[in-house]
């Protein structure tokens, strides 16, 4: 324990380094750039918010702010958990000729795509004043939710990614899972009819879905679900402990599979 | 054990050779179900033991699959050994396909700092060091470029100009470094004979006796991943050319 904490404070540097690549990298030579991470949500907030808000007959002023709240972190958690998945095998090259703890590779790409999806809050920001959504003293506790996400990608992202290494079939699979995950995430309809049918599980033992609700709880002024709360602080404990543990006992095998 | 120093013992290394490679989870649990999963198990290097000291240049030779990269593998740290253990002291530089492992999207000067931190120098280090390099390579015109426009020469060059940036207490070389051009062939076996003259300990694979003859004061010989003569340059090559006949 004590082994692995010196071991990443030397190579906090190179974590750095990583980070600064994936954000640097990730819009470069695009004449919009990082605005392309604003852009991207508020087109999908419109064009969700025309379809389902007319389908489902919705006039709730409120239901644009619902859809991106959801929508955004959705769009993280796959975008991270897909990086994570690729992150080894698409640093094979390094990894073959020289020796760098390997989950710093995982680690990076979850920190960077985390960072682009702090930075698109803004256009949540602006959307809740345009809607005129007042601030909460739950607003505070905003991070909970925040951090969890964070948390709960990394955890995933640590066992994708030594799956990942083994069977390359996964990253078909992960995306597929992902689909699954949208619809059962509560993204652009109100799950109360979902959960109170027998289906009510799909999204109960979703921990997107649950950190989704947290988030929107926080925003909205609503104090926190405690099952919500509990079920997903377990996920994401249980995903990192189990991610690590399987990265530790595997990583040494990944170059053969290379 | 001094900067330099290279322990290894009783170093094994096994591979399991799938009869086919299993690469999808449907095969793997089709594979499963009906027991059809069965492994070779194929010794890339049995117990091998030697120790060489600070400023030893120890050449590897054997013929083709006899282990010897995996042996360069197994003292950079990447591979595992099965059993036994390899000890080392002191920055070790491995020189083994240079200019792969750059970014092809970064430009040369964002690769210069990457590589730098995967090698263990910090920003700090490589903003001092920065001319140098770049003067080395000589591609001060080209450092904005991404590296996919450049020419597998001038990567080469690059990747070199980076690992040479400091005194390395091992150097790891596998076959033999043929960098650009004639020119810079030259300026990079200099840059080599210097760090050797330093008393950095080398570890050097090649399939050329010579070579290893002009660089090297120790040699081993690996066969079918055993080692089978391990000394002074002089009684291993002699051994080894009545090897190869």
């Amino acid at each position: 324990m004590i082994y692995s904490v010196k071991n990443f404070i030397d190579h906090k540097f190179l974590l750095r380094e990583l980070v600064l690549k994936g954000i640097k990298l990730k819009y470069r030579r695009s004449y919009l750039g990082i605005l392309w991470s604003l852009l991207e949500p508020i087109l999908m907030t419109i064009v969700l918010t025309i379809i389902f808000g007319t389908l489902f007959g919705n006039n709730n002023k409120q239901y644009p702010f619902y859809i991106l709240s959801g929508r955004l972190l959705f769009s993280y958690f796959s975008s991270a958990t897909n990086m994570g998945l690729r992150s080894i095998r698409a640093n094979a090259s390094m990894i073959k000729k020289v020796y760098v703890p390997k989950y710093l590779y995982v680690l990076s790409n979850v920190i960077y795509t985390y960072m682009i999806f702090i930075i698109s809050m803004v256009v949540l920001l602006g959307l809740a004043a345009i809607l005129r959504i007042p601030p909460t003293w739950y607003l505070l506790l905003v991070w909970v939710p925040l951090v969890l996400l964070f948390l709960t990608a990394f955890g995933v992202s640590m066992i994708l990614a030594t799956v990942g290494v083994f069977f390359r079939d996964m990253e078909y699979l992960w995306g597929i899972i992902m689909t699954l995950i949208m619809y059962a995430s509560a993204i652009f309809y109100y799950p109360e009819k979902i959960l109170a049918s027998k289906h009510g599980w799909i999204l109960k033992y979703n921990p997107l879905y649950q950190i989704i609700d947290l988030f929107r709880d926080c925003l909205l002024g609503r104090p926190m679900d405690s099952f919500a709360l509990i079920y997903s602080v377990s996920f994401a404990i249980g995903s990192i402990v189990i991610g690590c543990l399987l990265f530790v006992k595997k990583q040494d095998k990944f170059i053969l599979y290379i | 054990m001094a900067n330099g120093d290279i322990v290894v013992k009783d170093v094994s290394i096994k591979f399991n050779l799938n009869q086919e490679k299993i690469d999808s989870l449907k095969e793997y649990f089709i594979k499963k179900l009906k027991g059809q999963i069965s492994y070779k198990e194929f010794w890339a290097l049995k117990h091998v033991s030697f120790s060489i000291k600070s400023g030893d240049r120890l050449g590897i030779l054997g013929l083709n699959g006899s282990g010897k990269s995996t042996m360069l593998k197994c003292i950079a740290g990447v591979l595992k050994p099965s059993t036994g253990y390899v000890h080392r002291e002191g920055l070790l530089m491995p020189m083994i396909e240079l200019g792969a492992g750059f970014d092809m999207q970064y430009t040369g000067r964002e690769n210069v700092f990457l590589y730098g931190s995967v090698l263990g120098f910090k920003r700090d280090f490589m903003k001092a060091h920065y001319r140098e390099i770049v003067d080395f390579a000589e591609l001060n015109d080209f450092m904005d470029v991404p590296l996919k426009n450049y020419s597998s020469g001038m990567r080469s060059r690059l990747g070199f100009a980076i690992a040479t940036v400091v005194k390395p207490d091992i150097l790891i070389l596998d076959e033999v470094l043929s960098v650009g051009d004639a020119k810079f062939r030259k300026k990079s076996e200099n840059k080599m004979m210097e760090l050797i003259e330093d008393g950095t300990t080398v570890l050097f694979v090649s399939h050329s006796l010579q070579q290893v003859q002009k660089i090297c004061n120790k040699a081993l010989i690996l066969d079918h991943g055993e080692m089978i003569a391990f000394g002074d340059i002089e009684t291993v090559s002699a051994k080894y050319e009545e090897i190869i006949g």
